[in-house]
């Protein structure tokens, strides 16, 4: 690949020892080695991208061959002769629609609610005056540091009393706010001019009309971004759904997929297909809203 | 009374106005937008905290008509227990070791693929990947490419004539191996973040330190290393926290095994909690766990003194 408009500067920190001599080499044998340096920096990158693809890619492969033909030569990744078997396969031996239904209500039902919720707290912290808004949002800031852990023994003996274990409430309420998507949609909002509320209100809209005639609507990007990155994490959420779920016909993708790996003499084809299906909506969502699911994990990470 | 007559409009229409002093608001509609939220935090975080607290000093197992209070007892229990503290061991090990992979691996990736070209986009694509996935799809792929009769490692290895170790049924390479995959996992969310952080850094400083004579190892090390300061001790700090709370990842690859050299502290939570159902106990073990990422954090933000510019 060419690299002369790249100068040698990123291929530090994979090979950092040599550059370091480069600055000072004789300027030739430097550029030279500079650009040696740098090639072998982007083969080492490109190999690890390949290795990041790879096992993907052999998932997919597993899911449509044949058992003898994995067993007859595991160094392939695709199959020699294609087949259906894996997916029928899964569909028989796990209540499959079933899972994908339930993880499709949980993820969506919870993301839609906590986006609701979320955004109407973020709302009243950047834009409302009311007494203990700073003690709340101090509040909710501790709740960051709290891991998910600390909480779900009481939470699932609430579940058990409510008699919402093995039930869509039972899943969804409990994850239906989170401190986090509170506190970057404030940070979002506080950024909106004011100048279009106060333009509101002269005309006389209410808190409920700015919030959702003004506020929501120029917050597009951040609600997308929010909502991405939180589907994203309720689809592949494990933990939660097992305690709350056991019963196979209210469980979600991971939670069976997991079971159903660790039975002995597993249809490798099946598993495989169900890890492939399982992870196709994210990976679809991922490869067309790239931009948001990268803005949304960045800026939790920029603040 | 008075408040309604002297307040004939509705204050809930004028928040400029509900919060000003001498004017009690009848009803000021921000508890409205607040409420569902508070509701929720209230019953399902912070009181399951407290109540986390107050179980672990139970002997509270599930089926028992009454739950005795036995003080400290459990907490002195675990101090003895060495299962905790393998399984403590095992979690430790794994977060330092993957929160240091995955920032490095990181941030060589994204200084490399700092520049925007379509080969580095599609790069960036492939590397921030499996981060997407779950964890459990991700062990379960991983499992199996390292199983000895089905698996492409082992494959390929025994292709090139070496004899394939049994990665995860090995006492001393299982919690190796599963740790290699937690960095193959997260190096891409270390890269995205860091990747931010660099295009935050103004192109002149780079331009001036290169005037200056600076090489490209003299421009990373004063010019980009102090840039991401942030986005670094925020990926190191989000690397440690999720490390703690390992348990998806080891779930679907080993169980924990073999003979429990790979069970984390989570595993032996949901293992006491919910498969023994010993709530007490469990509850000590979550209070631990709450105690060290706390002071981890804490520990980490002070140590880096870490303050946001703006």
């Amino acid at each position: 690949m060419s690299t002369d408009t790249t100068p040698a500067l990123l291929a530090v920190t994979v090979t950092p020892a040599r550059p370091q001599k480069l600055t000072g080499a004789p300027h030739q044998v430097g550029r030279a080695l500079g650009r040696t340096g740098a090639a072998l920096s982007w083969l080492v990158v490109a190999i690890g991208g390949l290795a990041m693809i790879l096992p993907f890619l052999w998932m997919l492969g597993v899911a449509f061959r044949t058992s003898s033909d994995l067993y007859a030569d595991p160094a392939r990744i695709l199959p020699e002769q294609w087949t259906l078997h894996g997916i029928s396969a899964v569909l028989s031996q796990l209540p499959f629609i079933h899972l994908v239904v339930n993880t499709f209500v949980f993820a969506g039902g919870a993301t839609v609610l906590l986006l609701l919720f979320d955004s109407m707290t973020a709302f009243a912290l950047a834009r409302l005056r009311f007494r203990g808004r700073n003690v709340l949002f101090v509040l909710i800031l501790a709740t960051l540091m709290v891991p998910f852990q600390v909480t779900i023994i009481p939470v699932f003996l609430t579940l058990f009393h409510l008699g919402w274990l093995n039930s869509y409430q039972g899943l969804i309420i409990p994850r239906a706010t989170s401190a986090l998507g509170i506190f970057l949609l404030r940070q979002f909002f506080m950024q909106l001019p004011t100048e279009l509320d106060d333009a509101a209100h002269i005309d006389g809209a209410g808190n409920f009309i700015v919030y959702w005639r003004i506020i929501l609507p120029n917050a597009k990007p951040a609600l997308a971004s929010l909502f991405i990155i939180q589907f994203a994490a309720l689809w592949n959420d494990f933990l939660w759904p097992l305690v709350v779920s056991s019963n196979i016909n209210m469980q979600t993708l991971p939670a069976a997929l997991t079971v159903f790996s660790s039975q002995s003499g597993v249809d490798h084809a099946a598993l495989m297909a169900g890890a492939a299906i399982s992870l196709t909506p994210l990976a679809i969502a991922f490869l067309l809203l790239q931009r948001y699911f990268v803005q949304g994990v960045a800026a939790a990470g920029i603040k | 009374m008075t408040t309604t007559e002297s307040r004939p409009a509705n204050p809930g229409r004028h928040p400029g106005l509900a919060g000003r002093p001498g004017r009690r608001p009848r009803f000021n509609s921000a508890y409205l937008f607040i409420a569902p939220s508070v509701i929720l935090i209230a019953v399902f975080i912070a009181e399951p905290i407290l109540q986390t607290g107050w179980m672990s000093l139970h002997d509270w197992t599930i089926g028992e008509a009454t739950h005795k209070f036995v003080g400290l007892a459990n907490y002195t229990a675990l101090y003895h227990d060495s299962r905790f503290w393998n399984a403590l061991r095992v979690t430790v090990v794994y977060t330092v070791f993957v929160s240091l992979g995955q920032v490095l691996l990181g941030l060589a990736v994204a200084s490399r693929l700092r520049k925007t070209t379509w080969y580095s986009s599609l790069l960036r694509t492939a590397y921030f990947f499996p981060f997407i996935a779950s964890l459990i799809v991700v062990g379960i792929i991983w499992k199996f490419l390292l199983d000895p009769q089905v698996g492409l490692v082992d494959a390929w290895l025994t292709d090139l004539g070496i004899s394939p170790p049994n990665w995860l049924q090995s006492p001393s390479l299982a919690l190796p191996t599963v740790i290699v995959v937690g960095i193959w996992k997260n190096a891409g969310f270390a890269m995205i973040v860091l990747l931010a952080g660099m295009q935050q850094v103004p192109a002149f400083l780079y331009e001036a330190a290169t005037i200056d004579g600076a090489g490209a190892w003299k421009r990373f090390r004063h010019v980009t290393l102090p840039a991401l300061r942030p986005a670094l001790l925020f990926t190191t700090l989000i690397a440690t926290i999720t490390g703690l709370q390992l348990f998806d990842l080891v779930y679907a690859m080993t169980g924990g095994g073999p003979i429990f050299h790979t069970e984390s502290v989570v595993m032996y939570l949901y293992e006491k909690g919910f498969v023994e159902f010993q709530m007490g106990y469990a509850s000590a073990i979550s209070w631990v766990l709450f105690v060290i990422i706390l002071a981890i954090s804490a520990v980490q933000l002070r140590v880096s003194r870490y303050r946001d510019v703006d």
